[in-house]
């Protein structure tokens, strides 16, 4: 499971004001720790209330770097600021994201492989989000066709299926789980998948065993990488543990410690 | 070709190069150096990675020789096994061996109880008497090891020798000796992986570096085990080189010691009717074993027989062949 720790974002009171206030020790130190617990990458978020998303992406990015040496996630619906932070980036980047217009993925995808960026595509579309696997499935395919046209690596792209609340569209999750197995089967070698896991327990109560019974159980569905807090420690224990189970790693006492060791740099 | 036999695999972590052996500028008195480890790949998949050192044969040598030894092999040794000196010398001379292992199965309380003053002697006597690094076993009496091997790691503080085994319910002592004294540790594991993974995160934990690790996953000679073994170290390699730091050492196989425990070694013609030369039969034994836990990865292959070390040296000497 490839792991994208979300903190550093706008939505967050206190990464607003650091962002307001230029305070690069929050945020470099918000990199650190969310790296120190296993984050192999960092989704970057300016958030809704940045007046100026092109500058402080691109400050965001310069400032992580100088503390940790991960991948990071380009988070934001403006392409301009998703380049400005591609240029300042020296990591390997994933751009999050495009959906799966045509008109999106024409520019998505060629500004991807100018970067030798990883790029995430929400199977929506204007029509917006599916209703039912079998919508999903047809959106993959167009964006996998797109990909193929574009000669565009598919273990570069990241299909996100789009995971709703739980509290808002329950009769969607199972879909949603089955949409990664299928997903995986579309392309050899397989195209890769990501969530934004804390979706699902927006508007809950119980938002961190939500967040972790989802993520155990999409794994056991294939899911490549999903972006989560990695500072909740019953949702890292839980994942390693489905690693596990599901073979990926190799059994032994202190396994929890064993990951820890090899996973974290 | 079919497209999917062009599948190469990438590992996205090496095997810990470990280094045996310190010269002088280093704190110890070695004049040759040795290497395992540090590859990248599956054994000899060249054009997967990196495979930077040939697999290396230590001789095994003992202070003691049990009256049950093969007499193909006490023939073979004719002269040589009361004298281990002489005998490490011969075998790293004209069999070739890249290294000794010596096992100093003489301070076992049960067959000879010699004392750790004995074995320091024996020690240091070889040092000067080769060039090269040394493995060095006890007896595998746990309270007898700790005290035999201790002494051993202290009286060759610096020179970076190998010494073995620790196993899950002993390695406190010898870890610590080894990292006091900047020697490496073979851990052991009953052919479990497991328990290999476990073994290596209690050593880490107590400070050894993973560079200073050679696991030694337990074989069986063909016919005794051999493909469980196999199995085992495939596994572990796999998940080393997919990532996993707990199982990315290089592997010891001792060959030697279990092909010339097999039956089939060790039974003369005339009591075995039919069941062909018995100096052949024995040195294929060994060899045959041997072949198969380079397939599987073995990094250190411990052998016996000065005519199955040539013939295995050859073959190792051909699989490198890029």
């Amino acid at each position: 499971m490839f792991i994208i720790g979300e903190l550093i974002n706008g939505m967050y009171k206190k990464v607003a004001e650091a962002l307001l206030e230029k305070d690069a020790t929050y945020i470099r130190a918000l990199a650190g720790a969310q790296v120190e617990v296993g984050a192999q990458a960092l989704d970057v978020n300016c958030g809704p209330m940045s007046r100026d998303i092109v500058g402080d992406l691109r400050w965001l990015v310069e400032n992580i770097q100088k503390e940790v040496d991960v991948p990071l996630c380009l988070d934001s619906t403006k392409i301009q600021a998703i380049e400005e932070g591609l240029k300042g980036a020296r990591v390997k980047c994933i751009i999050n994201s495009s959906s799966a217009d045509k008109e999106k993925l024409d520019l998505y995808i060629p500004l991807a492989k100018k970067y030798q960026a990883s790029l995430i595509v929400l199977t929506m579309d204007k029509k917006g989000v599916p209703g039912n696997k079998d919508r999903r499935l047809e959106l993959a395919a167009q964006i996998i066709e797109a990909a193929y046209a574009y000669e565009f690596p598919v273990q570069d792209l990241y299909l996100d299926p789009i995971l709703l609340p739980v509290n808002v569209a329950q009769n969607q999750l199972f879909d949603i789980l089955e949409s990664v197995k299928d997903f995986k089967s579309m392309t050899t070698p397989s195209v890769k998948t990501v969530v934004g896991l804390s979706n699902i327990s927006q508007g809950s109560k119980e938002r961190s065993l939500i967040n972790r019974t989802f993520l155990v159980m999409a794994q056991s569905y294939g899911l490549d990488a999903a972006i989560l807090d990695p500072l909740d420690g019953e949702l890292m224990n839980s994942l390693i543990t489905a690693d596990l189970v599901l073979n990926k790693t190799i059994y032994c006492g202190s396994y929890l410690e064993a990951y820890k060791k090899s996973k974290i740099k | 070709m079919a497209e999917e036999l062009k599948v190469l695999d990438r590992a996205c972590l090496k095997i810990y190069e470990l280094t045996m052996g310190a010269c002088a500028a280093s704190g110890g008195s070695r004049k040759k150096i040795l290497k395992v480890g540090g590859q990248s790949a599956m054994p000899f998949l060249f054009e997967e990675g990196e495979i930077p050192h040939a697999p290396l044969i230590a001789a095994e040598v003992s202070d003691i020789v049990e009256d049950d030894c093969p007499f193909v092999l006490k023939n073979a040794l004719k002269g040589l096994t009361d004298k281990p000196v002489d005998w490490a010398v011969e075998m790293m001379g004209e069999a070739g061996a890249d290294l000794i292992c010596l096992k100093l199965q003489g301070t076992h309380p049960d067959f000879g109880n010699k004392t750790s003053k004995e074995a320091v002697e024996l020690v240091e006597g070889l040092l000067k008497k080769v060039e090269t690094p040394l493995i060095v076993l006890g007896s595998g009496q746990a309270d007898k090891d700790n005290d035999v091997l201790s002494a051993v790691s202290e009286a060759t503080k610096g020179e970076r020798l190998l010494f073995g085994d620790v196993v899950q319910e002993n390695y406190k002592t010898l870890t610590a000796a080894c990292i006091a004294d900047g020697h490496n540790i073979i851990a052991e594991s009953p052919i479990d992986v497991n328990i290999a993974k476990q073994l290596n995160i209690l050593i880490s934990d107590i400070g050894l570096p993973l560079d200073r690790i050679v696991i030694n996953p337990t074989i069986g000679a063909l016919g005794y085990g051999l493909e469980y073994a196999y199995s085992i170290m495939e596994r572990a390699r796999n998940a080393a080189l997919a990532g996993d730091k707990m199982l990315a050492m290089p592997f010891i196989c001792f060959v030697g010691q279990e092909a010339w425990r097999a039956k089939e070694a060790k039974v003369s013609e005339s009591e075995w009717p039919g069941s062909g030369n018995a100096d052949t039969r024995g040195i294929m034994w060994e060899v045959v074993t041997a072949l198969a836990m380079l397939q599987a990865g073995a990094d250190i292959l411990t052998m016996r027989h000065p005519q199955a070390i040539r013939i295995v040296k050859k073959a190792i000497e051909d699989l490198m062949k890029r």
